[in-house]
């Protein structure tokens, strides 16, 4: 496979079949490779969507600076992009998060803005818009409510899953802006009927929920609740073990939001085997694991392992 | 005729612990997660009106009934049975 960039290549990523994870022969698991992307996550897709919508829109100038708020991926797909258009990158990060996530971001050049840990992403959101606010100048992309962050799975990864998989009967993927699942899921909506759309959400620790009242929660702009069919919140400890699994059944290294996710996709896979139906159920490996090595998280207790990612932004 | 349903774990959230005396389970009892609130209403009182708006789960309020979203089950009228459990959390943003 040859490419003119390394933009190019962004997508067209593998759908693995797995044997021994799938409950039944005809209830069958599938993984989206998401990893093989230029910077290793599903964010690329987001990522440059993003960007070239903001250049056609004449948002994005020549020598312009973007901001944005990520607890990560998204920032380093952006800074990547970001380098090679010439744009500077500023990202605003809440500060408990994995030290290789700060080290990369600064590696394509991007400039990193520390948010305060209690209240999570909520918190950096929320220095972003004020950062924002202070300098109309800079760009804000704002991954959370912009349409082309959707679009990007609506034209890219939605496609590429029911081609490789024309059988689908469920995707599974996590919620954080909700993108992969708004624009997957209304691409596979409209063209398999009775397509189950599952969202898989990360429980973090206590410390994330610190907010100072209830209505300074916060649900993405791109969140369609009519878009998914079901949601489960799924915690470190089962989100370890999964990845564990994951390691030790399929040869598989994938990183923490992923475990949530091939948690959500077993129970849905052991429903389907107690109703005695058949399923093709397709989920998103986000990241490889390679970013959250520092956590510890792949060797040791399961219970060790969750007091390690208590009160991180571990997905 | 009462009929009696089994009180069931409720896991509360740290911003609305004020309501039970700081703890971060309590139990109440219901048929349906409706009952349930109203039960978890007369034991700390306050409770409802920081869960429901105008008949409805506020915005930013999750409510998950064995770690699923009872939103997708009928929300209010979810049903309760031995052995489940509730999570309540605030709305927040996600990895992203």
């Amino acid at each position: 496979m040859r490419f003119d960039s390394l933009e190019d290549s962004l997508g067209h990523t593998p759908l693995i079949g797995l044997p021994k994870l799938s409950p039944a022969p005809n209830v069958r698991l599938w993984i989206k490779m998401e990893d093989r992307n230029p910077t290793g996550s599903i964010k690329d897709r987001a990522a440059l969507w993003m960007i070239n919508a903001a250049e056609r829109d004449g948002l994005l100038k020549p020598g312009a600076t973007i901001l944005e708020p990520t607890s990560g991926n998204t920032g380093i797909s952006l800074a990547m992009i970001a380098k090679q258009r010439g744009y500077k990158m500023i990202c605003v990060m809440p500060e408990n998060t994995s030290p290789e996530r700060s080290q990369l971001l600064r590696m394509w050049g991007a400039e990193i803005i520390y948010s305060e840990a209690a209240g999570g992403s909520n918190e950096a959101v929320r220095h972003a818009k004020e950062i924002s606010a202070a300098h109309p100048e800079w760009v804000m992309l704002y991954q959370y409510g912009n349409a082309a962050n959707a679009l990007a799975h609506y034209e890219s990864t939605g496609p590429e899953i029911l081609e490789d998989l024309p059988t689908i009967t469920h995707f599974v993927a996590g919620l954080g802006t909700t993108g992969t699942l708004m624009g997957t899921g209304r691409y596979l909506r409209e063209r398999v009927p009775h397509v189950e759309i599952i969202a898989a959400e990360p429980r973090y620790g206590e410390v994330v929920y610190g907010l100072r009242n209830i209505d300074g929660g916060f649900i993405p702009e791109l969140y369609d609740e009519s878009v998914i069919t079901r949601r489960f919140s799924v915690g470190s400890h089962d989100s370890v073990r999964r990845v564990r699994d994951l390691l030790d059944q399929e040869g598989i290294f994938a990183g923490l939001s992923t475990g949530a996710i091939l948690h959500a996709a077993l129970g849905i896979a052991r429903e389907v085997v107690k109703r005695g139906e058949s399923a093709d159920i397709a989920f998103i490996l986000c990241d490889a694991g390679w970013k959250y090595l520092s956590t510890g998280i792949y060797e040791g207790s399961l219970d060790d392992a969750e007091e390690r990612l208590e009160g991180q932004l571990w997905a | 005729m009462h009929v009696s349903t089994p009180e069931i774990d409720i896991r509360i959230p740290t911003i609305l612990r004020p309501y039970t005396g700081g703890e971060k389970s309590v139990q109440a009892a219901g048929a349906t997660l409706s009952a349930v609130i109203d039960d978890l209403e007369r034991r700390f009182p306050g409770m409802a009106e920081r869960l429901l708006e105008d008949g409805k789960l506020r915005r930013f309020v999750n409510v998950y009934l064995n770690d699923e979203d009872v939103r997708f089950i009928g929300s209010l009228d979810a049903v309760i049975s031995a052995g489940d459990n509730i999570t309540i959390l605030p709305a927040v943003a996600g990895g992203s």
